[in-house]
C-alpha cells in the first residue's frame, strides 16, 4: 500500500512550528536508542549495570566524608549518608539529562548529516536513558528512606511525596531544555561544550545538593536567600529532600516560580532546537 | 505549490547557497571569534573546509534554481562532475539540510541512503543492528519485525546474525546494511553511491533489487553515481548536474554521453599537448597526441573487464613499421610487466592515425599501477631497436572480488599468476 501523505519542504519554513506527531511516528526509534544506550553502556565492563548504583554511592559516601565529616554541613539528626544522596540523586539525574542534552549536535553529527529523523529523538531517548538509571538508583535510596524512618525519629517522609514525580519530571525537562539551548549553540560555538561539564559542576555549589537551604537562610544577608533561590533547581533538590526526609523546608512559592522558569526555559530550549536542526550540518 | 496527482517529488527554484569565506561578516560575535582564532595563530573557524577562492562575503550556490519534477515509478539517475551539486540535491530531499530559496514537495516516505550502516552500533550483534538501523530510516518496529526474515536472507548473513558487527568483514557489514536499505517499505528511495562498496556480485543483485522495487511495486528511485554502468543497468531517466544547474533532463544514453564529453578528467583522458608527460627518446619519430579509456569516465576496473584504450598519434617520419610496449609500473615506478605488439602498423609522414587496444589487466591484484606507452621500430633492417615515442601512460587501479580479500595480501606481489598445482606422487 502506497502512503499518499505529502510532504512540504520550503526555505521559509515556520520557525514555530514543531512536529510533535513526527516524533510520536518515531518513539519505536526513541526505545531503540535508549536499549542501545542500555547495552551498549557496560559492554565489556566485569561489574556490569552495577555501575549504575556503584557511581552514586562512591560519590555519595567522598561527600559524606568531606562535607559531613570534615566541613560539617548537614543539618544535625539526619543521618550524614542519606541528606547527600538524596541530593547527589536527583542532582546527577539533571546533571546527566543536561550534559547529553547539550551534547546531542555534536555527538550524533555522523549520523544527522546522512539520515534524517526527527532530531529530537536523540535527546528525549537520553533522557529516558537517565531516567532508567535514576529509578534504578532510587530503589536502593527509598530502602535506606524506609529503613531509616523506622530506626531514626529525624526521618519523617511526609505527604509532600506526592509532589516528587512532579518535581523528577521538572528536573528532567529543566536539564533538557538548558541542553538543548547549549547544544544549539554549540553548533557553531565549541567553547560552550567545553564550559558546560565546568559550569555544571559551579551550578552544583549554588544548588542545596551538598548543604542544607538553611545554611543560606542563617547567613544573615537578607537578600541572599532569594536571589538562592531564584536558580531553579534550588526549589527542587530541597523539596525533594524535605518530602522524603523531613528536614529543611518545602516553601511553595518560590517552586510555582522554578516550575514557570522551567516552562520558559524549555518552550526556549524547543525552538531553537527546532530552528537549528534545519541547517545545522552547514556549520557544525 | 501544488503537488499534481502524477508526479511523486517536485521541486520549485530550489536554491542551496553556501557561504564561503568569513561566514556571518557584520555580527560582532563572528568577528570577535575569528578575531580571536588569530591571535592564538590557528585557523579561522568560520572558514569553509575546501573553501579556494577566499573571500570575504562571497557565496557559493551549490544549487541554482533546479525544477525537478519525478514521476511514480520513475528511476531517476543523477550524474555530473564532483562538486556539480548532486549530493546537495539529495540532501534537500532526505532533509538533511534545509533549501535556500525555493521549495519541495513530495508524496509518501523518502528512504535515503546516503551511506549505508548509518547509526550501527559495532557492540550490537546483526540483529539488533537490523531493528535499529531500521528504525533510524523510519520503519517502525513492527514493519521491521514483518521484514526481518527476508532482509537476514538477502544480506547472507543468517550464520553471523547474533554476532556484534564488530566482528563482521567489512562485506558483511555493507551487505547487512543494504540490505535493511533495500527493504524499506518507503514509496521513494535515494541512494548517493552506495553501491561502490560490496563486491561486484552483491552490487548487480542490489540493482536489479531496485529494479524490482521500482517496476513490481511502483516505488521511485533516485540514485547517484559516477559509474556509468550502473546507471545504464538501472535508471530509466537521468539528469546531468553541472556547477549547480540542470544541464539535461532525459534520456540515459544521451545524459552519459554529455557528460563524459563535458568531463576533461585525467583519470581516464590524457592530451599530450606538451612534453609534461613524456620521456626524451633518441629518435623522435612519432609524436602521441592522445589516450583515453574507451567508455569508461573511471580507472577503476574489477575483474574480468578488460581495459579499453584508444591511441592517437600523428608520424614525424616515415615509419615502415612500428611495434610497442605498455611498461605497466607500481606507483613507485618499479617495472612490473610490459603487454608487447610488434609490427602492427606502418604510415606515411605526417599521418594522424587513431588505434584502438585492448589488454587484460585481471592478473593484476588489487592496488594501483601507473603505465607507460613506448612506440619503438628499427630504423632498417640491419639496424638495432630504437624507442622512438615513450610517454606516461593513464594510471588505473584493480578491484578484486577475491575471497581472499585481506590486508595481508599485500605481501603477496602484484601480479597473479596460475593457481598452484598439486602433484600426488604416485
Amino acid at each position: 500500500m502506497q502512503n499518499e501523505k505529502i510532504t512540504y519542504i520550503s526555505a521559509k519554513s515556520k520557525w514555530y512550528k514543531i512536529d510533535f506527531k513526527e516524533i510520536w511516528r518515531y518513539r519505536d526509534l526513541i526505545m531503540l536508542f535508549v536499549k542501545r544506550n542500555i547495552t551498549t553502556s557496560y559492554k565489556q565492563t566485569v561489574l556490569g549495570p552495577l555501575w549504575i548504583i556503584i557511581n552514586p554511592l562512591i560519590s555519595t559516601v567522598v561527600f559524606t566524608v568531606i562535607f559531613g565529616v570534615i566541613a560539617k554541613t548537614s543539618p544535625g539528626g539526619i543521618p550524614q549518608f542519606l541528606f547527600y544522596m538524596s541530593g547527589n540523586l536527583l542532582w546527577g539525574f539533571f546533571s546527566g539529562c543536561l550534559s547529553k542534552g547539550s551534547a546531542t549536535f555534536i555527538s550524533n553529527s555522523r549520523v544527522f548529516g546522512k539520515v534524517y529523523f526527527p532530531r529530537m529523538c536523540s535527546p528525549i531517548s537520553d533522557i529516558i536513558f537517565s531516567f532508567i538509571n535514576y529509578l534504578i538508583q532510587m530503589v536502593v535510596f527509598i530502602g535506606l528512606v524506609v529503613y531509616y524512618a523506622f530506626t531514626n525519629p529525624n526521618v519523617q517522609p511526609n505527604i509532600y511525596l506526592c509532589l516528587v514525580p512532579i518535581m523528577v519530571v521538572q528536573t528532567a525537562v529543566l536539564g533538557m531544555g538548558v541542553g538543548l539551548i547549549i547544544s544549539s549553540i554549540t553548533t557553531k560555538y565549541r567553547d560552550l561544550n567545553i564550559l558546560v561539564s565546568f559550569s555544571v559542576s559551579l551550578w552544583m555549589y549554588v544548588t542545596p545538593v551538598v548543604f542544607p537551604a538553611s545554611k543560606i537562610a542563617d547567613s544573615g544577608v537578607s537578600w541572599l536567600y532569594p536571589l538562592f533561590m531564584a536558580n531553579p533547581v534550588a526549589p527542587i533538590v530541597e523539596g525533594y529532600r524535605y518530602a522524603f526526609l523531613g528536614c529543611g523546608s518545602f516553601e511553595m512559592m518560590y517552586w510555582l516560580i522554578s516550575l514557570a522558569v522551567t516552562a520558559l526555559v524549555v518552550l526556549f530550549g524547543l525552538l531553537v532546537f527546532n530552528k537549528v536542526e534545519k541547517n545545522f550540518i552547514d556549520t557544525v | 505549490m501544488k503537488l499534481e496527482n502524477n508526479y511523486v517529488i517536485k521541486t520549485e527554484h530550489l536554491q542551496k547557497e553556501y557561504r564561503l569565506g568569513v561566514i556571518g561578516t557584520g555580527t560582532l560575535r563572528h568577528d570577535l571569534q575569528s578575531w580571536f582564532a588569530k591571535k592564538r595563530g590557528k585557523e579561522d573557524p568560520n572558514r569553509r573546509i575546501g573553501a579556494r577562492d577566499y573571500e570575504k562575503g562571497d557565496t557559493f550556490l551549490a544549487l541554482d534554481d533546479v525544477a525537478l519534477e519525478v514521476e511514480r515509478g520513475e528511476r531517476v539517475g543523477i550524474i555530473g562532475a564532483n562538486g556539480a551539486g548532486k549530493s546537495t540535491l539529495l540532501k534537500l530531499l532526505s532533509r538533511i539540510t534545509s533549501p535556500t530559496d525555493g521549495e519541495i514537495a513530495y508524496r509518501g516516505r523518502i528512504a535515503s541512503m546516503l551511506e549505508v550502516g548509518t547509526g550501527f552500533h559495532p557492540e550490537l550483534t546483526g540483529r539488533e543492528n537490523v531493528y535499529l538501523n531500521g528504525a533510524i530510516l523510519g520503519m517502525t518496529k513492527a514493519e521491521v519485525d514483518k521484514k526481518i526474515d527476508q532482509i537476514i536472507e538477502f544480506s547472507e548473513c543468517e550464520k553471523f546474525i547474533d554476532t556484534p558487527v564488530k566482528r563482521y568483514s567489512s562485506g558483511m557489514f555493507v551487505k547487512l546494511a543494504f540490505s535493511v536499505a533495500a527493504h524499506l517499505d518507503a514509496e521513494i528511495m535515494i541512494m548517493d553511491e552506495v553501491l561502490a562498496v560490496g563486491d561486484m556480485k552483491f552490487q548487480k543483485k542490489c540493482i536489479s533489487k531496485m529494479r524490482e522495487l521500482a517496476i513490481d511495486e511502483n516505488r521511485t528511485v533516485l540514485y547517484v553515481s559516477h559509474n556509468m554502468g550502473t546507471i545504464q543497468d538501472l535508471c530509466s531517466r537521468c539528469i546531468v548536474l553541472d556547477k549547480g544547474k540542470k544541464v539535461y533532463d532525459g534520456d540515459v544514453d544521451e545524459a552519459i554521453k554529455l557528460y563524459m564529453g563535458g568531463a576533461n578528467d585525467e583519470f581516464f583522458h590524457f592530451n599530450y599537448e606538451d612534453d609534461r608527460l613524456k620521456f626524451p627518446v633518441k629518435r623522435h619519430d612519432l609524436n602521441m597526441k592522445s589516450v583515453k579509456f574507451n567508455g569508461r569516465t573511471t580507472n577503476l576496473f574489477y575483474d574480468g573487464e578488460p581495459m579499453n584504450l584508444e591511441l592517437e598519434w600523428e608520424n614525424l617520419e616515415d615509419i615502415p613499421s612500428l611495434s610497442m610496449r605498455i611498461e605497466v609500473q607500481t606507483p613507485q615506478r618499479q617495472p612490473i610487466t610490459s603487454f608487447v605488439l610488434e609490427d602492427f602498423y606502418s604510415g606515411k609522414k605526417g599521418e594522424t592515425h587513431k588505434q584502438k587496444f585492448r589488454i587484460n589487466v585481471s592478473q593484476f591484484r588489487r592496488g594501483r599501477f601507473v603505465t607507460r606507452y613506448v612506440f619503438f621500430n628499427k630504423k632498417s633492417d640491419s639496424s638495432a631497436y630504437e624507442d622512438i615515442e615513450d610517454v606516461m601512460g593513464l594510471a588505473f587501479r584493480r578491484q578484486v572480488s577475491d575471497t581472499l580479500k585481506q590486508p595481508w595480501q599485500r605481501t603477496w606481489g602484484t601480479v597473479k599468476l596460475g593457481d598452484l598445482e598439486l602433484v600426488n606422487e604416485e
